[in-house]
């Protein structure tokens, strides 16, 4: 076993005093994405991917740059659909229903599973409007000042912005507009958050807020998060889905599941030659 | 160890400043230029007119009356004709060109974007004389027989459409509204187009992710982000329509009245500019002309200034003040 090698050149902490759920314990899947293939026109981005998302439970997707991450969580709540030449093959099951097919409602399927952004994107108005917005614009009316504060709480903004609620929030900081973006999309009463990268732009301090509340989040939310950083993943999800690049045999670049499991046996024991290398640092 | 002095290759420096000086002196003497040119034309216009300002005094803009003969002129009929079809064309126009822009880049699929998006900025490119043209032969003649009398059916009752259809072959401050319409459509229609596409992308899929449809995109994020700006690009076409002089000459009718409806006839201030300054009669009608040009300029100004106040109030806000 390579075990001791791994931890001779990338000594990744888990966080063992983190409450981690037991991932072979009794889980209900959230998404069950079967033999799933994006490509934009012709290229190829994504290929063949089958795995179960679990319910309250943080999966990371990892993986070097430009192996389909991105693509492949833009997938889970059609947001993918706005590129003209994306195409999409394969099933994506959300509690057993597919997102892909003809009758469902890209729009209303956005409404159960929210997302956050590589980038803050706050709206360019009030801190209170940010939240307020979705609600507005989904009928969630009732209550507004009660469900724009609890929205902020769970994002662990309230306390720095109770006062200043009607200030624009583009004066708040990076790491401020990312929770208030966290807030904007709780609001709306999702059952899962998507991240795509969401500390990539901030500094240290901000990014651990952010992983603090992803382990406050997942009891009331599945989150399913992109990073580049390892060590992210390593910190915040129970379990990790490993992809990479394959070349195709006509040259073409794709990005693959390569593995999926339990985030410790991920980054201690992967079972695949090319996890380990990318988890220990020795890429290709 | 010793310092080995570093050399500066003397003429590359000395080829350096005579492009920096000759780049400075032609910008700033462009900059100063441009304010000179402002300055003066003010100045003249304003000398222009004190031959009518010491007969008329302010009393010019409320005086109804402009007779060549007996050496009568005010203003007031000619700001009213500016006032009103400036005001219906940009009603119209604002609103349809924000359509075509938000069509352009929201909606419209990528072949036809480019196609409409240069024919509509090619209407800005028809002289307005050719576009007069078309207003005395082809609109004219369609007000006159179909939308006047159809205007005039189902909305006669109110006075604005309760005029006689068929007195001025067609001329008269709705045709004129229609035609600065037409003119001010493209000017707002391609700053909004720039506008609608500088929305980030992030912005939208923000709001989309949220679970909002196409419409309340549009509407929360797209527009609310480029209010400022669109305000602006009104305002433009705004001063497009009060500048418009000789195609509103060749459809308005170039009467000296307030019209009882929008189907009489009427003039605004450029038009008349454009059409008696070639005959006056009197050196007072001439300065009385320059007078209308000064009341021109000064609504020009003010509407300017109105839209850069708008700009800066509307940024304020975007952009973290209260």
């Amino acid at each position: 076993m390579s075990g001791d090698t791994i931890l001779n050149v990338a000594p990744i902490e888990i966080a063992q005093s983190r409450e981690r759920r037991p991932v072979t314990a009794a889980r209900e899947t959230v998404f069950d994405i079967r033999n799933l293939s994006v490509s934009y026109g012709k290229t190829p981005a994504v290929k063949d991917v089958s795995f179960e998302i679990y319910r309250n439970m943080v999966t990371a997707i990892i993986g070097p740059s430009g192996c389909g991450k991105s693509t492949f969580i833009r997938t889970l709540n059609r947001m993918n659909d706005l590129v003209p030449s994306a195409k999409v093959e394969g099933d994506v099951l959300y509690h057993g229903q597919d997102l892909y097919a003809s009758r469902v409602d890209p729009v209303q399927v956005r409404r159960k599973i929210g997302m956050v952004f590589q980038r803050p994107n706050p709206f360019p108005k009030s801190i209170f409007d940010n939240v307020a917005w979705g609600l507005r614009v989904l009928g969630m009316k009732d209550n507004l000042k009660d469900r724009v504060q609890h929205a902020l709480e769970q994002a662990a903004l309230w306390d720095d912005v109770r006062h200043r609620l009607k200030k624009s929030a583009l004066g708040l900081s990076g790491g401020q507009q990312q929770r208030l973006c966290i807030a904007r999309a709780l609001a709306v009463e999702p059952e899962v958050l998507l991240m795509d990268e969401p500390a990539s732009s901030l500094d240290p301090i901000a990014t651990s807020r952010i992983e603090d509340l992803m382990h406050t989040l997942k009891r009331d939310y599945t989150i399913v998060i992109v990073t580049h950083n390892m060590q992210q993943a390593a910190r915040v999800a129970d379990l990790t889905a490993f992809f990479s690049l394959d070349v195709l045999p006509d040259g073409a670049r794709t990005g693959l599941l390569v593995e999926y499991d339990a985030t410790e046996k991920i980054f201690t024991q992967p079972s695949d030659k090319r996890t380990e290398d990318y988890v220990t640092g020795r890429f290709g | 160890m010793s310092v080995v002095p570093t050399e500066f290759p003397a003429g590359r420096r000395f080829g350096d400043r005579i492009g920096d000086r000759v780049l400075y002196g032609l910008t700033a003497a462009a900059g100063l230029g441009a304010v000179a040119l402002i300055i003066g034309i003010a100045y003249k216009v304003f000398d222009g007119s004190s031959l009518a300002f010491s007969k008329f005094g302010f009393g010019f803009i409320v005086d109804e009356v402009w007779n060549p003969v007996k050496n009568q002129f005010g203003a007031l009929d000619l700001i009213w004709g500016t006032a009103v079809t400036s005001f219906i064309a940009i009603l119209f126009a604002a609103p349809l060109a924000i359509g075509i822009a938000l069509y352009l880049t929201e909606l419209a699929p990528r072949v036809l974007r480019d196609a409409i998006g240069a024919l509509v900025e090619m209407l800005a490119a028809i002289p307005s004389v050719i576009l007069g043209l078309w207003g005395i032969l082809v609109l004219g003649p369609f007000m006159q027989h179909d939308l006047e009398p159809f205007l005039k059916s189902f909305l006669g009752w109110l006075p604005i459409f309760s005029g006689d259809t068929n007195a001025n072959g067609g001329k008269g401050i709705l045709t004129a509204s229609i035609i600065l319409t037409i003119m001010a459509v493209p000017i707002i229609a391609s700053v909004a187009r720039e506008l609608f596409a500088s929305v980030p992308a992030d912005l939208k899929d923000g709001a989309r992710a949220l679970g909002a449809t196409r419409w309340e995109v549009v509407r929360g994020v797209v527009l609310h982000a480029t209010r400022p700006g669109l305000a602006a690009a009104v305002i433009l076409g705004l001063g497009r329509a009060l500048g418009e002089a000789i195609a509103v000459t060749q459809v308005i009718g170039s009467v000296t009245q307030i019209p009882n409806s929008l189907f009489g006839t009427g003039d605004t201030l450029a038009s008349r500019i454009a059409a008696q300054y070639q005959g006056y009669g009197s050196n007072l009608q001439a300065s009385s002309l320059f007078y209308l040009a000064a009341i021109l300029l000064v609504f020009s100004l003010v509407v300017n200034f109105g839209a850069q106040l708008i700009v800066r109030r509307f940024e304020f806000q975007n952009t973290g003040g209260s």
